[in-house]
């Protein structure tokens, strides 16, 4: 539904708190304040809100490998950081995961915002999107795919804190059930 | 000071290891230093490991990245990226990225004979065509200079180090391969250096 200029998704119940705000809160209080991104338009509350942010430190990378490296060096050197990007995004990281983050036994905190389904219109986003679980699972990365609110907060918590004690990087899908996802009308 | 009109063309060939062990040679305030794959870190091993040395073993193209994650981390400490001409190529944007951000504690160096010298030699697309100083000076990195010779590297790294940056570095080296092989176990090369840049102690 379409009032004015903004899009209803009325499949999709109001959440007491807004999933951006759930997340920006949680890094907050595990001290994650480096967040490196290549934009999506989903994330865009979050990344303007953690802009916004003096807590945060918060710029774009030129591409998402760049911005892993960059979290890489800056938890080496005693500073969380995390990873924002889309599906596609993912899709060029396999060999850093690989060769740096898995092996040197890096906590990288990545979150995906998931494109390529429930509703997706764009047929390389939707192929792009079923190589991410795979590629994960073969590293035997910890994924979480968050489609509810009333879970988020819990699995992002913990799933930080269990990544940063184990030394082992987690990847947390968000699912267009939780963001809303990209809109369209077919 | 040969800085002044060193470019491409005029820039004397010189060794990585040579250069490797003079940049080394002046690290006196336990400076951290990431060697990026292949050449540019069995060189910064063989020049002699220092507990602020990290080496990767894949991720080409991010020698520079981490090392700018390392300077964001510890704004006090100054940080040295080694890294070949051809692991640039792979990673171009993040210059872009630091030039946005300034970090007055990296020090970018590159290694350019326009080779992937470890895979057998192969050109680079960019041999003999691209300027990486003025390709590093169009993403906005202010202070960038191509090394006219050994001495003049010298200096170039003085200044770096004195005046603080961004500060980008280029070198033309000749084809030799790296003199040493550096050990290969992961973990092990994070946690030392993990120790060496204080965030861990050694038990």
């Amino acid at each position: 539904m379409r009032v004015g200029s903004i899009v209803i998704d009325t499949a999709r119940p109001v959440a007491v708190q807004p999933w951006y705000e759930v997340v920006q809160q949680t890094l907050k209080r595990n001290d994650v304040k480096l967040v490196t991104y290549v934009p999506d338009k989903v994330f865009t509350p979050l990344i303007k809100n953690l802009h916004a942010d003096q807590d945060f430190l918060t710029f774009p990378a030129a591409r998402e490998e760049e911005a892993l490296g960059i979290v890489a060096g800056a938890w080496m050197g005693g500073r969380r950081g995390a990873v924002l990007m889309q599906t596609s995004g993912f899709g060029t990281i396999p060999n850093v995961l690989a060769s740096l983050v898995v092996p040197y036994q890096v906590p990288a905190i990545m979150f995906v915002s998931e494109r390529g389904t429930l509703g997706e219109f764009n047929l390389g986003q939707a192929l792009v999107c079923r190589t991410m679980r795979p590629v994960l699972e073969s590293l035997a990365v910890q994924t979480h795919t968050i489609a509810r609110d009333d879970e988020l907060e819990f699995i992002v918590d913990r799933s930080i804190k269990q990544a940063l004690a184990t030394q082992a990087a987690v990847a947390f899908i968000l699912s267009p059930l939780l963001t809303g996802g990209k809109v369209f009308e077919a | 000071m040969r800085s002044a009109v060193a470019s491409y063309d005029n820039a004397k060939v010189v060794n990585r290891f040579e250069l490797t062990k003079r940049l080394v040679a002046k690290l006196r305030n336990e400076e951290a230093v990431i060697g990026g794959i292949g050449n540019t870190n069995f060189d910064l091993w063989s020049a002699g490991h220092r507990p602020q040395n990290f080496y990767m073993l894949g991720s080409m193209g991010l020698a520079i990245p981490i090392a700018f994650g390392v300077a964001l981390a510890q704004p006090k400490r100054h940080v040295i990226a080694l890294e070949g001409d051809g692991s640039l190529l792979m990673q171009l944007g993040c210059l872009t990225t630091i030039a946005a951000q300034k970090p007055a504690n990296l020090t970018i160096v590159i290694m350019d004979n326009g080779l992937y010298q470890i895979t057998g030699g192969q050109r680079t697309p960019a041999a003999g065509t691209a300027d990486y100083v003025a390709l590093a000076r169009a993403a906005g990195l202010s202070k960038c200079a191509w090394a006219g010779d050994e001495e003049d590297f010298e200096k170039l790294i003085d200044v770096a180090l004195a005046e603080g940056g961004p500060t980008f570095i280029a070198a033309r080296i000749d084809d030799k391969p790296g003199v040493g092989t550096t050990d290969r176990d992961p973990v092990q090369i994070r946690e030392r250096f993990m120790i060496g840049l204080g965030v861990r102690k050694k038990v």
